[in-house]
Formats: structure tokens, sequence, C-alpha cells
């Protein structure tokens, strides 16, 4: 079984186009276009160049000796949160904007959520000189503030969605939305491994990057390219296609994906999608989602917007359904309590998003061993509020 | 004979209304089709509410989000339409987005609207391959039309695919846009009018999106057998409740 998109962008039952006519046009101008485009030399060229000169590439695989101690196994943090703008996001944001380039499109459009993918895109537009439109829920840019600034700082236009709940789901809805009104001149920058065929697909070769220097980092540093497991959080799942991506098909690395629980999986404020979900169509992809019986989409809910959203990618789907990846669910409160254990144990404070990884020890033991990678997708500045409401810091 | 297909024939050009099942009331969806028929509607495009409507505008996203807090759910809307039959004679054709029709059961829901006397279905996000590998035997087993939609940047190829795989009528996009009216239709519009005229399709094209008043009807149904208003009429139950459907039939032609 093979845990990659087959040509139709199918992983096992999930993923495909579910997209209206309207949209076909410019999905299919990509699907032709996206596999042969990041194949030619110039595009690896100029993509890795700017992911070492302007992202700051590779970022460090550090052994994380306190925490190992306190865990008792090999703990390595894959540093994500050292690339330009804090996060992994940018990653994808450069790899489609140089792809908007060759498809000749003149302007972007994003969804963002908690602003970390809106303002990964509004810097690469900012970089290339490119119009930038960044759709965001009424109620995140309320919560988000100085993330608005920033994107709106670079020279974006951030654009509220007044539609549904307001948030992630609803900016999604609103980009593409857009996208139907301007299919020839405009590309959309998802900003992770969902969408229809071939966004799931085409991110996660982007992000990809992450697991191929977790490789090289390891057989530099302990003589072997595989760990016994890779532990990323799940939202839609960008920062985790990453770290998989070049272990999915090599059994003896064990997967293992972290996903928000909110209150506690089953308090009616959650994010937990493998456990709450069902099958069906969000954003034009079939995955798992989160929806009532009657087949609307639910509001999830997390304390870190990053895993606010109500499905999951369609690869994801399909690991949690063959039983390749292993699901963990961590409620704010576990994740909140690990973000503060990283900081004062290795002096690095995770985002929220991140935390969730570091809160399993409880659910999933490790030997003495094993050599853990977790990919430490962002930094936490962005959550500092956050983090100083729950703490009374 | 499918009531659509025998509609089709009829010598003249076709109003189609799109109305949101539950909205503005839950319980006015049968009043309003029957007050269309009444009106001298054409055929009638029941919209089934959902929570994440991609391909519309605001005014159809907001009736989906009221007709969803009213209440109105997929088994509701079988429910509500289930003596329909005894009082209306025109074609029903049911229109939403694949999930909920999905989370039914696609051959439950199909047996149901047979069950009904509907004749038809849109589902805008049920992509064409999918339809044809997975759905088509169900939907021709039920005896219902599935409508295909194209717009100006659909290529010739697609277009003749899509005609092959139609059976009744194609529903023309006016213009690379959700729903929700526009005034009047650029010339790009009417080049692309007399594009799809000249292919000699085999089904008949109704164009909808930009519809919105005698106008645009009059341009849009100048090539085409027909058109579909449906944000425009949504306005008007929004403002007016289901009080003088007749005045806005009367309004367009």
């Amino acid at each position: 079984m093979s845990y990659n998109a087959n040509e139709k962008g199918y992983y096992g039952e999930f993923g495909g186009a579910f997209i209206p006519e309207m949209l076909y046009p410019n999905t299919e101008e990509l699907r032709q276009n996206y596999v042969r485009i990041m194949e030619e030399t110039s595009f690896k060229e100029e993509f890795h160049q700017l992911l070492k000169d302007y992202v700051g590439r590779p970022t460090p695989l550090y052994f994380a000796e306190r925490l190992s101690a306190k865990y008792k196994t090999k703990i390595y943090l894959k540093r994500e949160d050292l690339c330009h703008t804090g996060a992994h996001k940018v990653n994808n944001t450069i790899g489609q904007i140089l792809m908007a380039k060759r498809l000749g499109k003149n302007r972007i459009i994003a969804e963002t959520g908690a602003g970390q993918h809106g303002v990964a895109t509004a810097t690469v537009c900012a970089l290339m000189g490119i119009e930038c439109v960044v759709y965001m829920g009424e109620i995140d840019i309320a919560r988000q503030a100085p993330n608005v600034a920033r994107m709106k700082m670079l020279g974006a236009e951030v654009r509220p969605a007044l539609s549904g709940s307001r948030t992630l789901k609803d900016a999604t809805n609103e980009a593409i939305r857009d996208w139907i009104n301007n299919p020839v001149d405009t590309h959309y920058i998802i900003g992770s491994v969902v969408g229809p065929h071939p966004y799931p697909d085409m991110v996660a070769r982007f992000q990809s990057v992450i697991s191929e220097e977790i490789k090289m980092q390891l057989l530099e540093k302990e003589g072997k390219e595989n760990p016994d497991y890779v532990v990323a959080c799940v939202g839609g799942g960008s920062n985790a296609a990453g770290a998989y991506y070049h272990y999915l098909d090599t059994p003896e690395v064990g997967i293992i994906a972290v996903e928000a629980a909110g209150k506690g999986v089953n308090s009616g404020e959650s994010a937990a999608t493998s456990a709450l979900g069902k099958v069906g169509i969000i954003h034009g992809s079939k995955t798992l989602l989160m929806q009532t019986d009657d087949g609307q989409i639910t509001e999830p809910y997390s304390i870190s917007a990053g895993l606010d959203y109500p499905g999951v990618g369609p690869m994801h789907a399909h690991l949690f359904k063959s039983g390749r990846g292993e699901f963990i669910s961590i409620t704010d409160d576990e994740a909140m309590t690990a973000g503060l254990e990283v900081s004062q144990l290795e002096g690095i404070i995770p985002a929220i998003e991140t935390s969730h990884a570091f809160a399993i020890f409880d659910y999933k033991k490790f030997e003495k061993d094993d050599i853990v990678v977790f990919n430490l997708s962002g930094r936490g500045d962005k959550d500092l509020q956050t983090y100083i409401d729950y703490f009374k810091l | 004979m499918n009531r659509i297909k025998t509609k089709l024939q009829e010598d003249k050009k076709l109003l189609s209304i799109y109305f949101t099942a539950g909205y503005p009331d839950l319980s006015d969806t049968v009043q309003v089709i029957q007050d269309l028929e009444k009106h001298g509607v054409d055929m009638i495009e029941i919209g089934l509410p959902f929570s994440d409507p991609l391909a519309d505008g605001p005014t159809i996203q907001e009736s989906s989000t009221a007709a969803l807090k009213n209440g109105m759910h997929t088994e509701l809307l079988f429910e509500q339409l289930k003596d329909i039959r005894k009082s209306v004679s025109i074609p029903l054709i049911v229109m939403g987005y694949f999930n909920p029709m999905f989370q039914y059961g696609v051959e439950a829901f199909c047996k149901k609207c047979h069950e009904i006397g509907i004749d038809g279905l849109i589902m805008p996000d049920l992509p064409l391959d999918v339809y044809k590998n997975e759905y088509e035997e169900i939907y021709k087993k039920y005896g219902l039309i599935n409508v295909f939609l194209i717009t100006p940047q659909t290529s010739d190829e697609r277009i003749r695919a899509i005609d092959a795989a139609s059976d009744g009528f194609i529903y023309m996009v006016s213009s690379a846009s959700t729903t929700g009216a526009k005034q009047g239709f650029s010339d790009d519009t009417e080049q692309y009018f007399e594009r799809i005229s000249e292919m000699n399709l085999n089904n008949p094209q109704i164009v909808g999106f930009g519809i919105s008043n005698s106008e645009t009807f009059d341009q849009a149904t100048k090539r085409a057998k027909g058109a579909i208003i449906g944000s425009a009429f949504i306005k008007h139950l929004t403002k007016n409740g289901v009080e003088n459907i007749g005045g806005f039939v009367k309004g367009i032609r």
C-alpha cells in the first residue's frame, strides 16, 4: 500500500477534487503542471536557494538533552520554529509563489486562521512584488491583532470573512469564492494539505523538505536515517505531512499524529477530527470531517487557532483509517502544561499547536533507546497573550 | 417520460426559479412551490441548504444559514415534499451540495427523490468523473436527471464530455462568478452565449447566475432554452415573505 497520493489525488478512499465546475479550469491547470514545474531544474534551484538564503534552511535537528532525560528516551527537535516568519508555513508559500509566477499569475489569495499562513503568504508576495489578498474570519481578526498588523505592514490586504462562524473554515470558503470570481489571473495559496487535488499533494511535496533534512541530519548524528518515531501536531496537517513524507513507506518508522481535543474529545468543544469525524466532503476534498448527522459541517474548538479546523488533510485521514499512523488527542490544559515544560527544560517557547505534540508522554511510552523526532512546527511568540492569560504570568 | 424532458420540448423559453427550502420560514417550502407554478414558472430548483455553500454569493448563503437555523434538514425536506405531486406538476429539481446527500446515502437520497416525484438533481460539487464512475447507475435507476454546469472558462472539449454525460439540459453559468445578481451582461458574456450556441450541443442550455430581471432574462434566452433566477427571488422572499410571488414572476416575463 502506498501512503502518497495517486495520480487522481486519492490517498486510499480520501482526496479527489469535489469542486464546482467554476473551479475546474483553475485546479486543472495546476494539476497538469505542478509536478512538471516542480521537477524543472530552474525551479528546484530557485526554491532551494530561497529556502537557504531567505528562510534559513536547513533548520537544525537538535538533541533535546533535558527533555530526553526526563522522559528516558532520545528526543530530537526539528526546529521549524527557526524558519523566517516563525513556522514551517513559509516552506509552502515560497514553493507556491514560484509556482504562481511560472503559471503567469499576478494576484495571490490565501486564507488564514491564526494568521501564520497569512503572514507567510504576505511575506512571499512582498518578496516577489505580487498583489496579495488574505481572507481571515472576522472573529480571528479580532483575536490575532499582531498578525493582522504584520500582514498589513507587508503590504497585503486583509479581508474579513463575514459568513458562517467567521473563522478559518469561512475564510477558506471566501478565498474559494474569490477564486471562482477571478479564475484567470489569480493563484490561491492554500496553507495546508487540504482542498481539492492537487493541493494536498503539492503542499506535502513543498513541506517534504522537513523530512528530507531529518534523514540527512539523523544520519550524521545517529548513523542512521530512520528514527523510531516521528511526532507532529495535526490541524489540516501540513507540518505533519512534511515531517512524515519521506517515512510514509518505511513501516519501521512509527508515525504519531497529535490532534487537539480542546476541552475534551467528548466535551462538544474539540477539534479531534480522527475521533469525531466521519467521511465527507470539505473544501473540495473527501476526507474525515466533523459534521452533523445531516452533513452540515460543524465548528471545532481548540485553544490553538492553528488546529481549529473541522477536517484533516486526506493523507492523514488515510494514515488514520489504514492504521499506519497512531492518533492521539491532547486537551488544551495538557498542551499548555507541555508548552511550559518545554520552555523551561529546553529554553524554547513552542507555538501552542506544537505544544500539543509535547503532551503525548502520558499516552505513549517510549523505550530508552528509541529515537523520537518531534517536529517543532512553530515558535510561541504569537501565542504569548494566550500563555500569559492561561498561566497568569 | 421525465417531466424535465417533456418541458424542454415545449416551444417556449423556460423560466426556472431557485429558492432555498425552509426560507424565509421553515414551513414556506410547499407554499412557494405552489405559488411559483400557479404564476406560470416552468421549473423549480429546490435548494437544500448547506453550511458551507462554496459556489454561492451572500444572498443565497444568508438564506441557507437562515434555513438551517429554522431547522431545515434533508429528512424534513423530504417530509414536506411528500405530497407535492398531488398539487404540482411542473418539473422539480433538488439543488444542493454533495455532502448532505452523501451523508444521507446517495442511493437512499435518490430513492426518496424518486418516490416524491423529483425529476433531477444539481450537485455542483459532485464532479463529472465521480458521477460517471460511482453514481450514474443509481441516478438512472431512480429516473433522475443529473444537471452539469459549464462556465465561460470550460473548454470545448470538456463541454463535449459534459454534453455526452447529460440527458436533459446543461446549466450554463453566465460568468465566472458565485451566485448573486450583477447588473447586465458584458460583451464577453454575449460572445460566450454565441460560442455555446454554435456548438450545437445535444442538450439544450439553461442560463443561470446573474439573471435578475426581464432584461437579463431576455438577453440570456436569446440563444439559450431558458434561464434560472435565484438570488433575485431570494431577495424578494426576504423582503416580502411568500406574499406577491405572482408580482415577482410577472416582472420577469
